[in-house]
Parts: C-alpha cells; structure tokens; sequence
C-alpha cells in the first residue's frame, strides 16, 4: 500500500487557484492598469511600453505625488535591491523570471476581527488604483523618483478590522528556496519581514503598490504586491508580499535583526544620523551627477513629522 | 635565434603584461563614454578601481613564490610594473572618492577618515603605497640599498590593510563572498612566506647546530 506523508511545503489541493480565477485575476489587473494582453506579453519590462497610454487616464491621480524627474524606466528596472533574486544590483532583473507571481494569495493573520487568506484578486478588487509619484530614498545613499500605482495601505488595513490589541502590522515575503536562488544561501533569515507602527501604517503616504510606469509591476520590482513607505529607507518598503499580520508587539524587521547597529526599526529618512559606515546627509539621485541634499523623511516631514513627535530619533533610528 | 628566459620577459612579456594591465581602465573610460556602467556609474567606477588595485596587490605578492616554485627568476621583471599599478588604480580610487563621489568637501571627507573605520584603513593603505611607488626607480633602489628592503615589507602591512578595508566597506554579515575570496588568496600568498621563512630558520639552525656539535666531537 502506498502511503503519502503530507510535508508541509506540499501544496493542498485546495490552495491550487483554478486556472479561471487567475485568469480573470491576471485580466483584472491589466485592465484596471490599462495594458492590452499583447502588450504585456510581448515583454512588459521594455522601456518603450513605458510611454504613457491613453487608457492610464483610469488611474486616479494622487494629491501625494511629487512633480521632480521621473527616474528612467530603465534606471528603475535594473538597478534593485532584491536579495531573494542576488545580491548584486543587476541580478533581480537578470533573475526576475525565478519569481513566481501566479498563483499567489496573500494571508491576513493575527489581531484583527477577519483573518483569512485571500487570491491577489480579491484582495486588490475593492481598490481603486491610482497613480503616486513618489522619492525613493535607499539606505545606501542613491535615491529615485519612482510612479507607483497602487492604493493606499490604511484602506486596505481597514477592511481587515484590526483590533484594539493592533498596535503594529508586519509584513512577510514569499519564501521559495526552490526558484528563488537568493533564498538558499544564508546571507539574510529567509523570510523577509517588515513591519509598521500601526500609526505609521494609516498613514495616507503609506501604499501598497502594483505597478510602476502605469505597467504591472516587473518581478525584480516586488511583484505582484508591494510595500512603499516614502519617508523610510527601502529596505522598509517591503517586496512580494504574501503575509499581512497585526500584532501587540514589535515585529522582527529582516535588516534589524541581521544588523542592529545599522538598521533600526524605525529608519525613518534621517540626514542627522550617520549609517555607522557613511553618511546619510547626501544622495545621489540615479541620473544626476553631482549629489543633493537628504531631507528628513525623505521631504514628507509635513505629512509624517507629527508620528514621532516626542520621540528621540537619533535612539529610535 | 634563441631568446634566454630574461630577454624573452623583456621582449613580449613585460609589454604584454603592461596593455593587458591597462584593459581594466579601458573598459571603464568606454562604459562610463557609452554609459553602460549601469544606473549608478561612479558607484561602479569606485567599486571597480577599488577591486582593481586590490588584484593588482595580490598579483604582486605572486611574484616571488611563482619565481621560487618555477625557479625561473625572470618573473621579478613583472614586480615593479604590477605594484606600480596598484598605486595607478589605487590613485583612481581615491580621486573617484574625493571628486565624484565627495566632490572635494574637505570637512566631510575628513569626517569620514575619521569616523568610519573602514575609510580610515583605505587611506591608511593608500599612505602605505606612496613611499613604495615613489622609491620604486633603480636609483633610489641603489641609494637607500638595505633600507629600500626593509621599506618595501610594507606591502605586507598594506595587502592585508586592503583586504580589510574592503571587508568593513561590506556587510559584515550579509553576502561576504568576495572578500572571502580575497583574504583567502591573501592567506596563501602570505602563508607560503611564513612557511619559506621557517623553513631557512630550521635550514640556519640545524647548520649552527650542526656546527656546535662538530666543535664539540
């Protein structure tokens, strides 16, 4: 007789996605991003097909966004951070096609009154997407000006009804050892995780996103959801999401954990603190020359200064 | 006719070896004018003299065990030229630092020599290599005789200074791979001296030995 031991990494057949849901969920997004099926077929990540399209008029145009220089497609799409997919900033795109991005299903856990686990569609359906051109400012020192397109974090948030015990929200990345090469070498504690205060997380500044350049966002990018909180570093606005958890208690963020000295927890955009190994009071813009000035929070002091009010930032970094 | 070793290192060898030296910079000069070095150019000429001058380092450093192991001497024809472009791709790096990359802002400059450990043992290093190039002509060879050696163990100080320099500019603790690869290639090349040098220790002490007991008998 043959007996088959369940491992936990065996899909269920009830978390296979039948091909019609994925389906629709795959013509969701192109619709709702404007993009024609050959389009996006006939690689979406070309620079060409970064021109704006007519159909992108659906986007709603974000009261948020920032009128300075896009950074190029090109710059945006081959210069990332994704250790999952290599260490090196050219390997996400060069490894991208190791993300699998269909099926995928995101899993709402902990203090909130609707748990669950949700298709892509279904957890992007309710949203309107609109279009927020946002600075990127990274840890390391070079900053982008990236057109996002997705929805705001809170509303999403809202929807799961957290509870009073929700004092902060965490966010995890597919863990995939088996496509996503990174993900076998020990160089960070697999899964990614990031988290939020949940003040910070209802912030209005505070998105998830699915695209870029009016397009589905590319793999290398995060695909297909992201995280984007303008007024910290990168490495906060976490990629590929597949877990979405509140909880009492402060979450373990990946780069904190594996660097405390260098990565707080909070790593708001802050020029008056010095990564212990270079500065943080300039930036090169991906494009410019000669390197600009970093403002605190990224520039969205107006908007977010408020959430830390009282607090020593130079402990909390 | 026949080329003896010497003249056939003098001959096509040492030229050689000198263009092939300079495709490094060649590749960057054309990457930076095409603008293929990527979104973020001076990040890449910065990383990319840096690892340089540091194989060139390393090269230099396998001279001597390749001229003993081969026991063809001509090899020491190559050392002066290695180890002048270290300095070459060294001087790159630091004025990619101090222009591009600070643009001449003396205050922060000296604030980063002063506070992050790793800037400070890459200056260090390059303070290392200045008497080394700048003593490396025949003349001055001549003039300062025992002292020229004795100054040129520096390199031993500045290798290993470069190798961690490159170390503390990484993650500690993220992808560490290629400085692995360097302080590996280091530990040999450093390894076989220590190992040379014990061995003529053994060799001079088993001669005096030998002839402590030759009084004796």
């Amino acid at each position: 007789m043959l007996i088959k031991i369940q491992s936990a990494a065996d899909v269920q057949p009830s978390e296979i996605t039948p091909e019609s849901i994925y389906q629709k969920r795959r013509d969701f997004l192109r619709n709702s991003i404007g993009i024609g099926l050959s389009l996006a077929a006939a690689g979406a990540f070309s620079p060409l097909l970064a021109k704006p399209d007519l159909k992108l008029n659906q986007l709603v145009k974000s009261k948020y966004s920032t009128d300075e220089k896009q950074t190029d497609f090109k710059d945006i799409t081959s210069y990332n951070n994704f250790y999952e997919l290599g260490t090196s900033k050219k390997d996400p795109s060069r490894y991208a096609h190791e993300l699998k991005t269909e099926p995928w299903s995101v899993t709402i856990a902990g203090e909130c009154e609707k748990p669950g686990k949700l298709t892509l569609e279904d957890f992007i359906k309710p949203h309107a997407l609109e279009e927020r051109i946002y600075r990127l400012r990274c840890v390391e020192g070079w900053s982008m000006v990236i057109p996002w397109v997705g929805f705001s974090l809170a509303d999403v948030l809202k929807r799961f009804q957290p509870t009073s015990k929700a004092k902060y929200v965490a966010f995890e990345t597919l863990f995939d050892p088996k496509n996503l090469h990174g993900q076998r070498r020990r160089v960070l504690d697999w899964p990614y995780v990031e988290g939020l205060r949940m003040d910070e997380a209802m912030n209005p500044l505070a998105m998830l996103a699915v695209g870029l350049y009016g397009q589905v966002l590319p793999n290398q990018n995060g695909a297909p959801l992201r995280l984007v909180v303008p007024w910290k570093y990168g490495f906060k606005s976490i990629k590929s999401i597949v877990k979405i958890s509140f909880s009492e208690k402060q979450p373990p963020a990946t780069w904190n954990v594996s660097q405390p000295s260098e990565y707080g927890f909070y790593s708001n955009v802050n020029p008056a603190v010095p990564h212990p190994r270079w500065s943080q009071k300039r930036e090169r813009r991906i494009g410019e020359f000669r390197k600009r000035k970093t403002l605190p929070f990224n520039g969205y002091g107006e908007q977010v200064a408020s959430l830390y009010s009282g607090m020593d930032l130079k402990k909390y970094f | 006719m026949v080329l003896t070793p010497e003249k056939q290192f003098k001959v096509w060898v040492k030229p050689l070896v000198f263009v092939a030296a300079l495709i490094p910079v060649a590749f960057m000069t054309i990457g930076l004018l095409m603008d293929t070095l990527g979104a973020n150019p001076i990040e890449a000429i910065t990383r990319d003299t840096g690892e340089w001058a540091l194989r060139f380092l390393l090269l230099t450093l396998t001279i001597t065990p390749l001229r003993k192991i081969t026991g063809q001497p001509a090899w020491i024809r190559l050392r002066r030229m290695l180890g002048l472009f270290v300095f070459f791709y060294a001087c790159l790096h630091l004025t990619t630092y101090i222009w591009l990359d600070q643009f001449f802002d003396w205050a922060e400059i000296w604030d980063d020599i002063v506070k992050r450990p790793f800037i400070t043992v890459g200056m260090l290093t390059f303070l290392m290599l200045m008497p080394l190039a700048a003593t490396s002509t025949k003349s001055m060879m001549r003039r300062l005789k025992k002292r020229w050696v004795l100054l040129h163990k520096l390199v031993y100080f500045a290798a290993p200074a470069a190798v961690l320099h490159f170390w503390w500019m990484k993650d500690s603790k993220a992808d560490i791979s290629e400085p692995l690869i360097y302080t590996t290639i280091l530990v040999f090349l450093l390894g076989y001296r220590v190992i040379a040098w014990m061995q003529k220790q053994e060799y001079s002490i088993g001669m005096k030995t030998s002839r402590t007991s030759q009084k004796l008998s």
